[in-house]
């Protein structure tokens, strides 16, 4: 289904449910993707999801699963460290009707099995952006690395961009390209924000094999 | 739990496993596929209309993964295998 709208690609993903009440976990950054920003994202890149054997890197909810396989991905698999948010997202599925969509739950970081190195076509991910847990967005870059064989998508702050790409260009047959830049409206949830949301710059980061 | 998904699960990261593959499925459902590969398997579509339904339509709900060397149990609850180690079998 990629002739879908944006627009109504936005619309269903305002249907998939969030953290539970109470918000994510901090330590885990476990923030959605907000419908806007998802079909965004999506939408852009949907010429690599149709069609195509895609994994979604801390899957969460499952927001990104979820517009991958309306866009017409043959099979998506989540990973995910959190049973909890696991849950939201069984829910997700089965509300949607989606059958070609599965998770696991593991850690990200040094948690995948090789046996998926190079199974997937795309990856796509919004990873947490590494300020509670040092490192853990360049940690997800290269998991996201090890199972792609063509791209890699990955969120990431505008902040960080110059750390991000000569990251990816010191690695060999890696090349690197922003490809959108975007505003994530962070929810008050976490509490040791001043102000009720914050917004901030991200960037849409494409990572392809040559 | 989709069958497509436990083919790429293994328990290689376990300390002293070595393949860790297949992980055996306890409570599982299985299909009705020949014993052998057949000969036309890229071009049969009958054969390959199974070999979709076990890979894709078949979801194991509950029950567990087990390792074929250590024993190790692997569980899943409502369709989602838990994979997760403890620092000790690193
Ligand atoms: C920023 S949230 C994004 C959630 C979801 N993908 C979305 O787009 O709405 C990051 C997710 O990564 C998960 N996560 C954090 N550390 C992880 C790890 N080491 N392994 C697997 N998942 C992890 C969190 O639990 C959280 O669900």
């Amino acid at each position: 289904m990629s002739g879908i709208k944006l627009k109504q690609l936005e619309q269903w993903l305002q249907q998939v449910d969030g953290f539970d009440e109470g918000g994510g976990k901090v330590d885990l950054e476990q923030y959605t993707t907000p419908p806007h920003l998802a079909a965004c994202f999506l939408h852009s890149v949907r010429h690599h999801l149709e069609g195509k054997m895609v994994a979604d890197l801390g899957c969460g909810p499952g927001v990104l699963s979820v517009g991958a396989a309306i866009l017409g991905c043959h099979y998506c698999l989540g990973f995910e460290i959190d049973a909890d948010a696991l849950d939201v997202y069984r829910r997700n599925l089965d509300e949607f009707e989606i059958s070609n969509c599965d998770a696991i739950q593991c850690d990200v970081i040094g948690g995948i099995p090789s046996r998926f190195d190079k199974c997937f076509d795309t990856v796509v991910m919004n990873p947490p952006f590494g300020t509670r847990q040092s490192g853990a967005d360049v940690k997800f870059v290269e998991a996201g690395l090890r199972l792609a064989r063509s791209h890699l998508y990955s969120l990431h702050k505008t902040s960080t961009r110059k750390h991000i790409t000569s990251l990816a260009n010191a690695m060999p047959g890696v090349s690197v390209k922003v490809v959108a830049e975007l505003r994530y409206n962070l929810p008050h949830t976490y509490k040791f924000h001043k102000r009720d949301s914050v917004d901030i710059n991200v960037d849409l980061v494409r990572f392809s094999y040559e | 739990m989709k069958l497509l998904t436990h083919n790429f699960l293994t328990s290689r990261c376990l300390k002293g496993v070595n393949v860790g593959y297949p992980l055996k499925i306890v409570l599982g459902h299985v299909g009705e596929l020949p014993q052998a590969l057949i000969e036309d398997y890229e071009s049969n579509e009958d054969f390959l209309k199974k070999v979709h339904h076990v890979l894709l339509e078949v979801d194991v709900i509950n029950g567990e993964l087990v390792c074929p060397e250590s024993g190790r149990k692997f569980p899943i609850t409502s369709g989602i295998p838990n994979m997760l180690l403890n620092e000790d079998e690193v």
